[in-house]
């Protein structure tokens, strides 16, 4: 299972906010790209011509994402070697011979398949999520992972300032690929209880103008308050 | 035929007295020499079908296949010479990947027969080559719908509802005007190519013979790919069913 969300930036800017970088290649492959967005369509351009003209001349074998992992490693370390690099990281995911495959590449050749993949901030955030719930659970199922997915497209929403609520999911079973588009975590997200100082700050300032030290010194006092409160009460119990 | 050509016969880029260019009638020729291909062209797709000859026993089944996909929604069907025939298929191929990465959206089948038929007209220009033998069908589901064009050694080309080639293309022609095309679906004009197919082959000159039947419809989703195997069988139980009938006929005459 592979998702991701669907920002464009420009910059800082959040540029595109439905730019679609999950696509499905084969019944048996599905590719999942970060990184500059004009690389990834050019990329994506020539897996497609590719796959139509091995549909057009018969190959009865149909490119897995074993076969895709293998070219992308390819062309990615044949281009960074001729310093015209793809800014790209790619999530390969699908079939092997018939086995579950998962591999990465990025925009230097570096490649590896493992079990867990991710490409920029999911690196730090959602690999060691997933790594703490196989701890828990060796053997997930399909809805643990798309649960524990989402858990980590929240993480990396509320942490990654370049991440999106808007997000594709890739189901891949031996059955075949479907991709569901437009999801939104956005209902499940939650900013008040998560930074209660900069809601603080965003209330003040329909008032009057702060500045920084005077906000600092505000929320200061504001936790101040919040923390006797808070042992007031432990007190009572 | 030897004294017909005299002199005049040597080179593709020389005109007879006549004003005809023997190479290319040579290389027509050819085609007609080869098994039979038929195209039909109804309200929802294409249909191909050839009788692909079989030389030798020693070859395994599907061999030498003489129907090609060019593009997810294009293919050709052949007569003449296979390889001539292949060559020409690539070239196919690499228009309608060239259009793909131009315009973004799949060759329409008239550019496609367009390009092809001027890339064959170009080889009966020059001394140096030799025409194609080969003589394909182009059949496409486009964004107008069902598209069938016929394509020759001459550079020539037409579109048709129903079209053949090769060695009983007059016997095939006749049966495909007796079809009401516009008013048959794909799967019902699969199982008449089959007929056809069957009928027109000459059990005493060419003994063993493959049937191959492709579409591209509707039903296929828009995509050009060979029938599948129930169909197929299908087909080919309706085809011989109608043989067995047809000579029963014959033989209450005599």
């Amino acid at each position: 299972m592979v998702a991701a969300d669907s920002l464009g930036s420009y910059g800082s800017l959040a540029r595109f906010r439905d730019i679609k970088r999950v696509f499905k290649v084969t019944d048996k492959a599905v590719l999942a790209c970060g990184g500059d967005i004009a690389d990834y369509q050019f990329i994506r351009e020539v897996i497609e011509q590719k796959v139509r003209d091995d549909e057009c001349g018969e190959y009865t074998r149909v490119l897995d994402a074993g076969a895709l992992h293998c070219w992308l490693t390819r062309v990615l370390y044949n281009r960074r070697s001729r310093f015209d690099p793809l800014w790209l990281e790619c999530v390969a995911a699908g079939y092997r011979d018939d086995k579950p495959f998962l591999g990465y590449v990025d925009k230097i050749g570096t490649a590896f398949e493992a079990k867990e993949v991710a490409s920029g901030f999911g690196v730090h955030l959602a690999i060691p999520m997933i790594r703490e719930a196989r701890e828990k659970k060796p053997t997930l199922t399909r809805e643990d992972a798309e649960k524990l997915l989402k858990e980590c497209l929240t993480v990396l929403y509320y942490r990654d300032c370049r991440a999106h609520y808007k997000y594709q999911l890739a189901d891949i079973t031996p059955e075949g690929v479907t991709i569901h588009d437009n999801l939104n975590l956005k209902p499940e997200t939650n900013w008040t209880n998560t930074y209660q100082g900069i809601n603080i700050i965003s209330h003040r300032r329909e008032c009057e103008p702060l500045s920084a030290t005077r906000a600092i010194h505000y929320i200061y006092q504001q936790l101040r308050e919040h923390l006797t409160d808070l042992s007031a009460s432990q007190g009572d119990n | 035929m030897s004294s017909i050509g005299t002199g005049y016969d040597l080179s593709a880029s020389q005109f007879s007295p006549d004003g005809r260019v023997f190479q290319v009638e040579y290389a027509q020729k050819a085609v007609e020499n080869s098994g039979t291909a038929v195209g039909l062209r109804c309200k929802d797709g294409v249909v191909f079908a050839v009788e692909k000859i079989i030389t030798s026993k020693l070859y395994e089944p599907g061999a030498n296949k003489r129907i090609f996909t060019v593009d997810t929604h294009a293919g050709i069907a052949c007569a003449g010479l296979l390889a001539d025939a292949r060559a020409i298929v690539d070239v196919a191929r690499i228009e309608a990947s060239n259009y793909r990465a131009e315009y973004g959206m799949p060759i329409p089948c008239m550019l496609l027969a367009e390009r092809v038929s001027t890339y064959l007209h170009a080889y009966t220009l020059y001394s140096a080559v030799r025409p194609y033998g080969c003589s394909v069908m182009i059949g496409a589901f486009d964004k107008d719908g069902p598209q069938l064009y016929l394509t020759d050694p001459a550079g020539m080309c037409n579109g048709f509802f129903g079209c053949a080639v090769g060695k009983a293309k007059q016997n095939a022609k006749t049966e495909i005007e007796k079809l009401k095309l516009k008013d048959l679906s794909c799967k019902d004009l699969v199982k008449e190519a089959a007929k056809i197919i069957y009928l027109v082959h000459d059990e005493v000159k060419d003994r063993h013979f493959e049937l191959e039947l492709s579409w591209v419809c509707k039903e296929s989703g828009g995509r050009h790919q060979r029938v599948p195997k129930e169909l197929y069988e299908e087909a080919e139980r309706y085809a011989k069913a109608a043989l067995v009938e047809d000579s029963s006929d014959e033989d209450e005459e005599m």
